[in-house]
């Protein structure tokens, strides 16, 4: 009803509650976490049903035993993919949002991020540093680095690339995107190889420590192999994870959340609210730019090795991990990225022990994955979220 | 809300920056003050004209005086908000042919006139999401059309867009927080949420669903109610009676008397002329981007062609 005593109502209005505030940071994460268990267990029950059928025709190895042993190490690297997936998507589904534009120089963003992680820790070597370094503050200054640096290179390509074309054609600002995702890897090459870091950069890190042991999981026998999770995925994951929080916590808690939304939904009517639409933009791509870096950087570190190109497969592979989810809806993005990770995971792992090697896992997975997500998409066009839930930036 | 009326004295000449003492009291104008032509309400005396000046801003007076109204007689400020032969074009499409047209302080202007004659187009260029090619926007004297819309909102010139534009997927509480978006007076902010609610209950019993599941009724007031969080020195509304049920409508024009009346300057525009003309002060009928009357609202209700074309008499 209407309000009835001044005081009292006061807390009712401004306070959003504590359960309010949990579902809209983590209510996004559940729906994320849902998923990931969704992928893991359909796959995972895809895998094992097809070993059974194909037991009897093999005779080489125990099929079953051989699905059951590398599935969760099948399943850590999907959730690694995944995130990887996840967090690059993010800066393409922000920006869809409040532009309807495809940034495609996004992957390079990622790359520079890797390569500014490469940089960081080639100075650290150089200066001896490197080993002495704690690895925990490693990785977050090398994060914070790579999401400082692409995050600044993301906003300085809308304002000088971009927004100059706002009013142009479609297709127009799509060019120019191309055009700087060229000039960005070319300049980069430049850049590493007239530093001495060379063509392939690697990426050095301080010791990040033994494989985490999860579980001990019995097999045939009683005999158990162990279920470990390396250091540079489970950083990758518990950083990916973190930032995801953050992200969910900026856009639908804080103020400048609400703007960004606002500004996704209805340009025109967010400026007429004191919005400054410009800058709102400007801020959507430092977010999107930084979530790429601190990606590229996690990456850099897992992979060890870089070039100025590894942001071109990534990143279309993260644009269409955001397509997947619903193109401008930050839930489904992360979401999509989940489902692509896993789909690539497990086929990349399982199409050779199936095949008994013909098709080797990693060349394929593509073929299959993308088989897959095309029929996803037309089953459901506007993506697995798409218009259904709300969560639209 | 809105500003203290200041009856003042002085004489011819003033500007920005001038001061003086009235009364024992001292004060500085911060805005210029201009002269009016005989056509501005108040009286003739002595030759000059007397009337009003409108607004805290425009005289401010030392904080150790008491601000009570002190005397002026020949000064006014010039109109709160004022547009100059104003030209605005869609790429060639020539909207609006020169549009003058002034709202006071205090004041509900009505801007009417058929489908198409440019009234949102006037409303737009005002909140800067066009700009004029000719012609000047301005408010308390200074110029804003050559501002951004939200350097424009910021003055406090918000409006209430055509057709509502709720933010769908943003609850009702998150719409009206973003029209709170400029201000950081927490406590004032609640104030007014709950000022909203006063004027609008409905929105209470829907605070935390999405703006875009509210039906049309609701969602006028949410706009409306949106507006008024930015605490809007001049009120634009557009069309807020379109497509709503005869009933609604009078409640919405009745809140907007309201608003009116609790100190808040407001330009309506409306098709419906019967009910914005009943409410406003003074208003200006406009067709095909050109005022062609513009009177009191008692005189254009009594008005042949405002009948015939926009009221439906005779
Ligand atoms: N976005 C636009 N592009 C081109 N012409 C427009 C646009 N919006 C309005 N117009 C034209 O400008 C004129 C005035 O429109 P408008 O201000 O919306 O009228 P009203 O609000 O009085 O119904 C109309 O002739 C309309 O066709
Ligand atoms: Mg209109």
């Amino acid at each position: 009803m209407a309000v009835e005593a001044t005081t009292g109502s006061d807390l009712v209005i401004t306070r959003r509650s504590f359960r309010s505030f949990m579902s809209e940071v983590f209510g996004p994460l559940l729906q994320v976490f849902l998923f990931v268990i969704g992928s893991a267990v359909v796959l995972g029950g895809i895998v094992l049903l097809l070993a059974l059928a194909l037991r009897g025709a093999r005779t080489d190895i125990d099929l079953l035993q051989g699905t059951i042993t590398i599935l969760p190490q099948v399943i850590i690297d999907g959730l690694v993919r995944g995130f990887l997936y996840a967090t690059i998507a993010l800066g393409y589904t922000m920006v869809y949002g409040v532009l309807e534009f495809i940034n495609f120089a996004h992957g390079e963003i990622f790359m520079v991020g890797a390569f500014v992680g490469a940089f960081f820790s080639a100075a650290l070597a150089s200066s001896g540093m490197l080993t002495t370094l704690s690895p925990i503050l490693f990785v977050i200054a090398a994060v914070f680095l790579g999401m400082a640096v692409s995050g600044l290179l993301a906003m300085s390509i809308e304002r000088v690339a971009y927004r100059p074309l706002r009013g142009a054609p479609r297709l127009v600002p799509l060019i120019s995107a191309i055009g700087v995702s060229l000039v960005l890897q070319d300049v980069m090459r430049m850049i590493a190889v007239n530093t001495g870091l060379g063509f392939n950069a690697q990426f050095r890190t301080p010791d990040l420590g033994q494989p985490l042991v999860l579980a001990q999981m019995p097999i045939a026998d009683d005999r158990t192999i162990p279920v470990s999770i390396d250091s540079r995925s489970l950083i990758f994951i518990v950083v990916a994870i973190i930032m995801l929080i953050g992200l969910n916590y900026l856009v639908n808690i804080t103020k400048l959340g609400k703007a960004i939304r606002a500004v996704a939904q209805d340009r025109p009517a967010a400026s007429l609210m004191g919005i400054d639409v410009n800058r709102v933009i400007a801020v959507t791509f430092l977010i999107g730019g930084a979530l790429g870096g601190a990606a590229g950087i996690l990456f850099g570190m897992r992979v060890g090795s870089i070039n100025p190109y590894v942001g071109f497969l990534p990143g279309l592979k993260a644009f269409t991990a955001a397509v997947l989810g619903g193109i401008g809806n930050i839930t489904g993005a992360m979401v999509g990225g989940i489902v692509l990770g896993f789909l690539e995971a497990f086929v990349a792992s399982y199409l050779s022990l199936f095949t008994r090697g013909q098709f080797s896992g990693a060349s394929y997975a593509d073929i299959v994955a993308f088989s897959i997500l095309i029929l996803i998409l037309i089953f459901r066009p506007s993506g697995l979220l798409g218009e259904v839930v709300t969560q639209k930036v | 809300m809105g500003w203290n009326r200041w009856e003042v004295d002085g004489e011819c000449g003033k500007v920005k920056g001038d001061r003086g003492r009235v009364e024992g009291r001292r004060w500085r104008l911060v805005a210029p003050v201009c002269r009016r032509d005989a056509r501005a309400p108040g009286e003739q005396k002595g030759g000059l004209v007397a009337g009003k000046l409108w607004g805290l801003k425009a005289l401010r007076i030392s904080r150790r005086s008491n601000p009570s109204p002190i005397v002026l007689s020949s000064w006014f400020s010039m109109p709160l908000l004022e547009l100059k032969n104003v030209h605005t074009y869609y790429g060639s499409i020539h909207a609006l042919k020169g549009i003058s047209l002034s709202v006071e302080e205090g004041e509900i202007v009505t801007l009417i006139g058929s489908n198409g004659a440019g009234k949102s187009t006037t409303l737009r260029t005002i909140s800067g999401l066009l700009k004029p090619r000719q012609g000047e926007v301005l408010f308390r004297g200074e110029r804003i059309d050559h501002l951004p819309p939200h350097k424009i909102v910021e003055m406090g010139v918000i409006q209430s867009p055509e057709g509502r534009r709720i933010f769908p997927r943003l609850t009702v509480r998150e719409n009206l927080e973003v029209g709170a978006f400029l201000r950081n007076d927490k406590a004032e902010i609640a104030r007014d949420m709950e000022r909203v609610f006063h004027l609008f209950p409905r929105l209470y019993e829907r605070l935390n669903q999405r703006g875009g599941t509210l039906s049309g009724g609701e969602q006028q007031m949410l706009a409306i109610g949106r507006a008024l969080m930015g605490r809007p020195r001049v009120l634009l509304l557009d069309e807020p009676s379109m497509g709503l049920a005869p009933v609604l409508v009078e409640q919405i024009f009745s809140i907007i008397g309201d608003i009116n009346a609790q100190g808040t300057t407001i330009l309506l525009v409306e098709q419906n002329a019967l009910m914005a003309l009943a409410i406003a002060h003074r208003g200006y009928v406009l067709q095909t981007g050109e005022i062609v009357l513009a009177d009191t609202a008692n005189a254009l209700r009594e008005n042949k062609l405002v009948q015939h074309a926009y009221l439906g008499i005779g």
